[in-house]
């Protein structure tokens, strides 16, 4: 493109130059495509960063034709729906793509976001890359919930009336902070109206922001890879470029290509031949439609939410003791460990405040708050991982451990989250909420007295 | 160049094969195993109140059985139920005509194009019934067909509701038994399982009971009649359900095959632009 190949057609070549002289297109086109310099060892787990983006278009796409017959109105939304799904030339298709897209939006976020995980991306010098990884995470997931309304099912209705009622039990403010989000004493139309202005367009705006902020971090400071290791530490005196580095396109260009189709194939599997995947992706309960007197037995967010609703429902006044324990423990720590003044008077006043908010707070406010850490912890990743090494290739075993328990302590919880709580399942619960947070609570500790091997100076 | 069909390991240089891919590897192994466990294990489906459900499994492709099962559904259902996100010509689906429709499946003065909707009010309805009888567009969707088969099924006598019937699988139901002059009266029976002499012991401690029916009355059909012709009704509402769900499968082959075209070719695109990367 850039490189003279439009010479043939000296019309073209006229137009592309005209606008080269106006526009930064090729410059751009070369820094952030062309001689984006990419490790050139990515695996497996690097398909998912860009199969994210083929799920953001393809949910944008499906999402304009769906508004198009989409009725944002409570005495008509789940008919139209149905219409859609009945009567729109190929209606089923655009709806099944949008409701299957938005559970493997999360699936490849997860993965995404675990790779981060096993290889140290979130590391110096990716830090912000990861915050604004973080901030699309939290967007995508209000993203989800809106839309989760939109059908106006019974399990639209009253998931929206659960999460919303989480906002009544903040203190003193609670009660009207639910109201003004509802703008209604219950789960409306008013509710319907508003969820949809923010699912179609203002949270979208944020999200596709942040994609291009996340991309244009990434490509300010290189891609990491499995091996951890910086390529821009071993630049080419000839040609000034890293040299284990290749060119992103084409290189990566064809490689997520074939990775896209791998995924769609998939995918089509799933839209086409299991659209409810067994109930997971489109619940039972919202064919039945949303009625405000009828509570339904069993209420389950979608899967993508059920790791932070079993921490949500695991924060019992039991619990409580569990987190006063260990505010105790982290004060005594601060007290006996060697260092500043302030630090230590800082530690203990953040300590006395838990403890004080403890005693405050009932345990249904401290659900709420234990929900939002479990998510907004990662936050805290680039500054709680102390080893001197990125990879988990070079890490030891407490990481791997400490890794393995964490994907297990998700799975376990998103698992719980679905089920109906019994006295059993709150423990196995309340002992992987536990167990959740201390892969980041105690990841300064394990992580900086684990025995780590030498990184090799290239990449493998 | 190694491992082909292994994109995970397609990068890498000779001599790092099997040592650092493997906990990633893993890893993705121990994934997939927890996601297959997750759906064999099933969501808390739709509340069956504790009662053994009967597995069907419904046939889309079954032309007589849903012309059958649409013959029942306009005759016994269509009078309290709506279906008012079908029209009465969706039914082309399962091989009508807009004639035959019209002259088999509508009783009143709606067209083919007007959608199967009920003269009673909602308002009347929960003054009758105690409760409005749900629209059956996508009952099947949210019930289950195996949830419908066995409902349809387990209707008896009980003078104690305002019906003077009752139901095994939704306990005091505002419906009474529409199809009884096929299936008859029948009667619930509670006995206790007993082996060798001694009652077997449920979860709770106390003895296990088996329902069984005892008919008090024949209805025109043989049991198997009858099982059929509600498991063509249920048919019918699970094909109601989703009309496009054959079509669905139809289309969804030839994307399976494009796509595998797709992914053949891109891989050997891959293949050629990466000869050169060690």
């Amino acid at each position: 493109m850039a490189d003279g190949t439009v010479t043939k057609n000296a019309w073209a070549r006229q137009l592309f130059e005209w606008v080269d002289a106006r526009f930064p297109l090729s410059a751009l086109w070369k820094s952030q495509v062309s001689e984006y310099y990419a490790p050139k060892n990515f695996n497996f787990w690097y398909y998912f960063g860009s199969l994210a983006l083929v799920v953001l278009v393809l949910q944008i796409v499906t999402g304009i034709f769906l508004t198009m017959h989409y009725k944002p109105d409570a005495a008509l939304a789940f008919a139209s729906v149905e219409y859609i799904m009945r009567e729109v030339s190929w209606g089923w298709l655009i709806r099944y793509l949008h409701s299957t897209g938005a559970s493997f939006f999360f699936i490849c976020v997860y993965l995404h976001m675990f790779r981060a995980l096993l290889y140290g991306s979130f590391r110096k010098p990716r830090e912000l890359t990861w915050l604004l990884g973080v901030a699309i995470f939290l967007t995508l997931m209000a993203e989800a919930f809106f839309g989760y309304l939109l059908p106006w099912g019974q399990m639209s209705f009253w998931g929206a009336q659960v999460i919303v009622n989480l906002f009544a039990a903040i203190p003193i403010v609670g009660e009207d902070l639910a109201i003004w989000v509802r703008g209604d004493y219950v789960v409306g139309d008013a509710t319907l109206n508003r969820f949809f202005a923010f699912h179609v367009i203002a949270v979208p705006l944020v999200l596709l922001g942040l994609v291009v902020a996340h991309l244009m971090a990434l490509h300010e400071t290189g891609s990491n890879n499995p091996d951890g290791v910086e390529i821009k530490k071993n630049i080419d005196p000839a040609t000034g470029h890293p040299v284990d580095g290749i060119p992103f396109h084409p290189y990566y260009t064809v490689k997520d290509l074939f990775g896209t189709m791998v995924f769609l194939l998939v995918f089509a599997l799933i839209a086409f031949f299991a659209p409810e995947f067994g109930g997971y992706f489109l619940e039972h309960n919202n064919f039945i439609p949303a009625d405000p007197l009828k509570t339904p037995p069993h209420i389950a967010p979608v899967w993508y939410f059920t790791p932070y609703y079993s921490v949500l429902r695991a924060t019992t006044d039991e619990l409580k003791w569990v987190i006063a324990i260990a505010a105790a423990l982290f004060m005594l720590w601060a007290l006996v460990r060697r260092g500043g003044g302030f630090a230590r008077l800082a530690m203990l006043g953040a300590g006395a405040a838990v403890l004080a908010l403890l005693y405050l707070l009932e345990a249904k406010v401290w659900g709420v708050i234990l929900m939002g850490a479990s998510v907004l912890v990662f936050v805290f990743m680039p500054w709680l991982d102390r080893s001197p090494v990125k990879s988990i290739r070079y890490k030891g075993w407490m990481y791997k451990l400490a890794l393995a328990i964490f994907v297990l302590s998700f799975l376990v919880l998103g698992y719980l989250g679905m089920q109906t709580p019994t006295n059993l399942l709150t423990r196995i619960a309340q002992v992987f909420t536990v167990l959740y947070f201390e892969f980041f609570l105690l990841m300064p500790w394990y992580t900086s007295i684990d025995k780590t091997e030498t990184p090799p100076e290239r990449l493998t | 160049m190694s491992a082909q069909g292994r994109p995970e390991s397609e990068s890498r240089a000779p001599g790092r094969e099997g040592t650092s891919t493997r906990p990633a590897v893993r890893f993705a192994a121990a994934a997939l195993a927890a996601g297959a466990l997750l759906v064999a294990a099933g969501p808390a489906a739709a509340a069956s109140e504790g009662v053994k459900l009967d597995d069907i499994s419904t046939e889309p492709a079954d032309i007589a059985s849903l012309q059958s099962g649409a013959r029942t559904f306009v005759n016994f259902c269509l009078n309290c139920h709506s279906a008012s996100l079908m029209r009465y010509n969706a039914m082309r689906g399962i091989g009508l005509t807009d004639d035959q429709i019209r002259d088999n499946l509508i009783f009143t003065a709606e067209k083919v194009g007007m959608p199967m909707a009920i003269a009673m009010t909602p308002r009347d309805a929960k003054e009758w019934f105690g409760a409005t009888p749900p629209d059956l567009s996508v009952i099947a969707r949210a019930r289950g067909a195996d949830w419908l088969y066995t409902y349809l099924r387990t209707f008896y006598r009980d003078a104690s509701t305002p019906t003077g019937w009752n139901n095994l699988v939704y306990p005091n139901v505002g419906m009474p038994h529409v199809l009884w002059r096929l299936q008859g009266e029948r009667a619930l029976r509670e006995e206790e399982v007993s082996k060798d002499g001694r009652p077997i012991l449920g979860e709770d401690g106390k003895p296990r009971k088996v329902a069984r029916f005892e008919q008090l009355s024949p209805g025109s059909q043989s049991t198997l009649a009858y099982d059929q012709t509600v498991y063509d009704l249920v048919n019918f509402l699970a094909w109601m359900g989703e009309p496009h769900q054959l079509e669905r499968k139809r289309v969804g082959i030839w994307v399976l095959i494009g796509l595998a075209l797709l992914a053949f070719l891109t891989y050997f695109l891959k293949r050629a632009y990466w000869k050169n990367v060690h």
